[in-house]
C-alpha cells in the first residue's frame, strides 16, 4: 500500500515537472505545428496535439505565444488565443505570476499583432485590473480598434463633462480629438452629433476615406441573373469615352456621377435609372503617393465584382440582404501613381418595395479602418464641389 | 447471459445519460420534447440568474452538470464566447472566446451568437452566424476550429446565419445556406475534418437539420430542409437516403415523431417515414397550420404551430385536423404582451413552454380539450432563443441573462 502511495506521488511529480519543463525551445517547433493549421482541417490532428502541450505550460511561456500570433492564420491565431487564455487563466486561479514585463513590452510595441496586444492587454487588466485605467488614456491612436475605442469612449466622456459644465470651447477641443481618433460608426456617430450642436462641421467622407466621384455605365443585360458571368466591355476595356448597346438596345455611356451623400453612398437607380435585370459598371482613380497596401472595404445591397488595377478581389452573387458600412473587406495594394477600381453592380428584377435599391459604398482605408486618401483628393473636392476623393 | 445482462444495463445507462442531457437544438432527438417534469409556474420557479456577455440568441445546451452556451460582443460582433455553467448554482465555470474567421454582419434582430451548440457528451460544437466553428473539451480546451467561410469564401449571409448543427454519432452535421454558396458538411467530431460536403441549393436558409433517430447511431439520417424540399443523408457518409421535393420554408425547421415528420411546407405537410420502401409518403397537409419563425412541435397524438398573429394552433397529428386554437396574449400591467414569437417552443409532461420575442413566458397545458395557460412570466427582456430542459429544469436565455427555473 505503502508502495503505491510512493509510487503515486511520484508519478505526479513527474507530471507536474513535465508541464514545468516546457520552454521557450520546446514551444518553437509546437507554434510551428499550430500555426500550418489551414483549410477543411488540414494540420488539425497535429494542431491538437501541439495544443495540449503548450496548454499545459506555464505563464513563461505567454510571451513566446503572444509573439506567435504575429502573422498567424486566423484559424491558428485562435488555437494560440486559447492556449493563452488556458494558460493565463490557471496562473491567475492558482495565484502564479504572470511575466507583466514582458505581455507589457508585447503591448507596447505596436508593430505587432493588433488582436494580439488587446489579448496581451486583457491579461494585464486580469492580472490586476487598475491597468486598465493606467494604460488606455495612451492607447487613442492604438491601431488595435478594440483598444483605440476604449480610449475614444473616455475622451467622449470627458468631452460630455466639459459640455455640461458649460466650458463649449473646451469641449469642441475635446470632441474634435475624440472624432479624429474614432473608427467605430457608433462614435462617428454619437461625435458628429455633439460637434454639430457646437456649430462644428464634420467631413464625414474624409475621416471614413470614402471615393464620391465615380463613373457609371450601364445598362447591360443582367436578366435572370446571367449578368454576373457575362464579360462586359468595361470588364475588357476601360475607355470612357466609348459608348456600347446595352440591355434591349439602350445606349450604355460612361457618365460622371459625385454623391453628397455623407457616408458616400452612390444610388445608381437615381443617377443613371432604376434599371432592373441590369449591370451597371463603377469606376474610379485613386491616386497613390507611394505602393502601399489596402483595405478596400464595400458596401451594397447588389451581387458585385471588384477590380483593382485589373486584378479581380472578389465577387459575389447576393441580392438584397442589407447594406453596410464596411459590409465587404478586401486586401489590394496600391501602386505609386494612378490606380483604377472597378466595380461591377448588378440589379436582379425583384419587384418589392425593398428589392429597389441599387447602391454601392466603397471606402480605402488601413487595417484600423484610417482613411487613405487620394493624393489629389483635394483638387477633386473644390472640382466636384463635395467631398472629392 | 451475464454478458447481456451488463450491455444492456450499459445500454440503460446510456439512454439515462442522454436522456438527461439537452445537447443540441431542441434536445438529443431534435424534438424539443422531454420526458421531464417541470414546473408549471415558472415566477416561483427561479432558481437562478446569471449575467453574460455582449448578445446571444443561441439556445443553452445541457451536458451533464453543465449548461453552455454562446455569445458575441464587440461593435462588429467579432468576439466570440463560449460560456459553461454550473447547473446546480450557476456559477461561471469558464469562458473561452475566440476570433471571428467569417463575416459578422447580421439583420440588428440577430447576431452573431445565434446558432446553438451540440454535444456528443465529451466535446462541445459551438458554431456562429460568421461560420466559425469551434470544438471544445468539457474543460473549455480546444480540440479544434474550422472557419467555414474561411474555407468557402462566399458562404455568408448578410442578414445572418441561423442553422444549428446536429451531432449524430461520429458525425457533426452542419448546414450553411445562402444565395451565394451553400453546403453542407458532415464533420469527423474528432478531427474536424469533412467526412463529406454537399452542395445545396443556392437560396438564404436558417433551418435546422432535424435527426431522425435510428436504434443506433448507423440507422438514424439527418433530414435537410430548404427552400427546394427535404433531403434526408446518412450522417457518417453524407449518402441520400430519401428527398421530398415539393419545397419547405426556410425559416421554422421540420420536426418529427414516431417515424411522421411535419414539415413547414405549403403550411405544415406530414411526411410518414415508416413505409418499407423507406421514402416519405404525404399523409396530409394543412395550410392553416403554417407557422411562423418557431418551429413546430408534436407531442402525443397531436402537433402544434405558432402562427404569425401569435395564436397557438393544436392539429390532430394523424390527419391534420383543426383541434383548437389560442390566442398567446397576456395582459401585463402596463400593457398586453404577445404577437411576436422566433423561440421554438419546447415541451414536457404534456406542457408547452413558449417565449414571445418581449421576453413573456407562457406554460400551456394542453392535456385538456383545449389549451390552457396554466401561468405567465415577464422575464423583462428579449427571448428569441429556444430552452433546453434537463434533469427537471428549464434552462432561458435572453441577450444578458440565463435563468434556471425548476422545482
Amino acid at each position: 500500500m505503502l508502495k503505491r502511495v510512493v509510487l503515486f506521488v511520484g508519478l505526479s511529480a513527474c507530471l507536474a515537472g513535465e508541464s514545468d519543463l516546457l520552454q521557450a525551445a520546446d514551444v518553437a517547433p509546437l507554434l510551428k505545428t499550430i500555426r500550418a493549421v489551414s483549410s477543411e482541417g488540414k494540420g488539425n490532428r497535429e494542431a491538437a496535439q501541439a495544443f495540449q502541450q503548450l496548454a499545459k505550460s506555464g505563464p513563461e511561456t505567454l510571451p513566446t505565444l503572444l509573439a506567435g500570433l504575429d502573422g498567424a492564420n486566423p484559424l491558428a491565431a485562435n488555437y494560440l488565443r486559447n492556449a493563452i487564455e488556458a494558460i493565463s487563466d490557471r496562473a491567475i486561479s492558482q495565484k502564479g505570476k504572470l511575466p507583466v514585463k514582458e505581455i507589457e513590452a508585447y503591448l507596447a510595441d505596436t508593430k505587432h499583432d493588433s488582436r494580439a496586444r488587446r489579448l496581451a492587454f486583457e491579461l494585464l487588466v486580469a492580472n490586476d485590473p487598475a491597468n486598465r485605467d493606467r494604460l488606455i488614456p495612451g492607447m487613442l491612436n492604438d491601431p488595435s480598434v478594440e483598444l483605440r475605442r476604449e480610449a475614444v469612449a473616455r475622451v467622449i466622456s470627458q468631452g460630455n463633462d466639459e459640455f455640461d459644465a458649460d466650458k463649449k470651447d473646451v469641449a469642441t477641443a475635446t470632441y474634435r480629438k475624440a472624432m479624429a481618433a474614432s473608427r467605430d460608426d457608433d462614435q462617428v456617430k454619437l461625435l458628429k452629433q455633439k460637434l454639430e450642436e457646437l456649430g462644428e462641421k464634420v467631413d464625414l467622407p474624409t475621416h471614413f476615406g470614402f471615393l464620391m466621384t465615380w463613373r457609371l455605365i450601364a445598362p447591360f443585360d443582367n436578366t435572370a441573373g446571367k449578368g454576373f458571368n457575362v464579360e462586359y466591355p468595361p470588364e475588357k476595356e476601360l475607355d470612357y469615352t466609348k459608348e456600347y448597346e446595352g440591355k434591349g438596345g439602350e445606349s450604355a455611356k460612361w457618365a460622371v456621377h459625385t454623391t453628397e451623400d455623407e457616408y458616400g453612398i452612390v444610388d445608381i437607380a437615381k443617377a443613371l435609372s432604376p434599371f432592373k435585370g441590369a449591370v451597371s459598371y463603377a469606376a474610379a482613380e485613386f491616386e497613390s503617393d507611394k505602393d502601399q497596401p489596402i483595405d478596400i472595404r464595400l458596401g451594397t445591397p447588389n451581387s458585385w465584382k471588384v477590380w483593382l488595377n485589373g486584378k479581380l478581389l472578389f465577387a459575389r452573387e447576393e441580392y438584397h440582404r442589407g447594406m453596410s458600412l464596411d459590409q465587404y473587406k478586401m486586401r489590394g495594394t496600391l501602386k505609386k501613381g494612378k490606380n483604377t477600381i472597378l466595380i461591377k453592380v448588378c440589379q436582379n428584377e425583384q419587384t418589392d418595395s425593398w428589392a429597389q435599391r441599387w447602391q454601392i459604398q466603397l471606402r480605402v482605408c488601413d487595417p484600423t479602418g484610417t482613411a487613405i486618401l487620394s493624393a489629389d483628393r483635394a483638387s477633386k473636392s473644390s472640382a466636384a464641389g463635395a467631398g472629392g476623393d | 447471459m451475464r454478458f447481456q445482462r451488463g450491455v444492456l444495463f450499459a445500454f440503460l445507462i446510456l439512454v439515462t445519460q442522454m436522456g438527461a442531457d439537452w445537447p443540441q437544438f431542441r434536445g438529443a432527438d431534435t424534438t424539443g420534447v422531454s420526458a421531464d417534469k417541470l414546473p408549471t409556474r415558472l415566477a416561483e420557479s427561479i432558481r437562478w440568474t446569471v449575467d453574460l456577455p455582449g448578445r446571444g440568441l443561441s439556445g443553452p445546451i445541457v451536458v451533464g452538470n453543465q449548461v453552455v452556451l454562446t455569445a458575441s460582443s464587440g461593435f462588429s460582433q467579432d468576439r466570440l464566447h463560449v460560456l459553461s455553467f454550473d447547473a446546480k448554482s450557476g456559477k461561471l465555470q469558464w469562458e473561452r472566446q475566440f476570433w471571428a474567421t467569417g463575416r459578422t454582419l447580421c439583420h440588428e434582430k440577430m447576431c452573431n451568437a445565434t446558432p446553438t451548440s451540440a454535444s456528443d457528451g465529451k466535446r462541445i460544437f459551438s458554431f456562429f452566424s460568421s461560420n466559425d466553428l469551434i470544438c471544445l473539451d468539457l474543460k473549455g480546451n480546444l480540440l479544434w476550429y474550422r472557419g467555414l467561410t474561411h474555407d468557402y469564401q462566399n458562404a455568408s449571409n448578410s442578414l445572418g446565419m441561423s442553422s444549428s448543427p446536429v451531432v449524430v454519432g461520429d458525425t457533426l452535421v452542419v448546414q450553411v445556406e445562402n444565395d451565394s454558396e451553400s453546403l453542407a458538411v458532415g464533420i469527423d467530431v474528432e478531427t474536424g475534418e469533412n467526412r463529406w460536403k454537399l452542395d445545396r441549393p443556392i437560396a438564404a436558409n436558417w433551418t435546422s437539420p432535424l435527426v431522425m433517430t435510428g436504434a443506433n447511431p448507423a440507422d438514424s439520417v439527418v433530414v435537410l430542409q430548404s427552400s427546394k424540399g427535404l433531403q434526408a443523408v446518412e450522417p457518417h457518409s453524407g449518402k441520400t437516403k430519401w428527398t421530398y421535393d415539393k419545397g419547405c420554408s426556410t425559416i421554422p425547421s421540420a420536426t418529427v415523431a414516431n417515424g411522421v415528420v411535419y414539415v413547414p411546407s405549403n403550411g405544415l405537410t406530414a411526411l410518414d417515414l415508416r413505409t418499407k420502401e423507406g421514402g416519405p409518403v404525404e399523409v396530409w397537409n394543412s395550410g392553416k397550420l403554417g407557422p411562423s419563425t418557431p418551429s413546430p412541435i408534436a407531442i402525443a397524438d397531436k402537433v402544434y404551430t405558432v402562427g404569425g398573429a401569435g395564436v397557438l394552433s393544436a392539429a390532430d397529428a394523424k390527419d391534420g385536423k383543426s383541434l383548437w386554437q389560442l390566442r398567446l396574449q397576456v395582459k401585463l400591467e402596463d400593457r398586453t404582451s404577445g404577437g411576436q414569437f422566433s423561440a421554438t417552443p419546447v415541451a414536457a409532461d404534456g406542457h408547452i413552454y413558449l417565449f414571445n420575442e418581449e421576453g413573456v413566458g407562457l406554460v400551456i397545458n394542453t392535456a385538456g380539450e383545449k389549451g390552457e395557460v396554466v401561468s405567465t412570466h415577464d422575464f423583462k427582456e428579449k427571448i428569441l432563443a429556444s430552452p433546453a430542459i434537463s434533469n427537471n429544469a428549464l434552462y432561458v436565455r435572453s441577450d444578458r441573462h440565463l435563468w434556471k427555473v425548476s422545482n
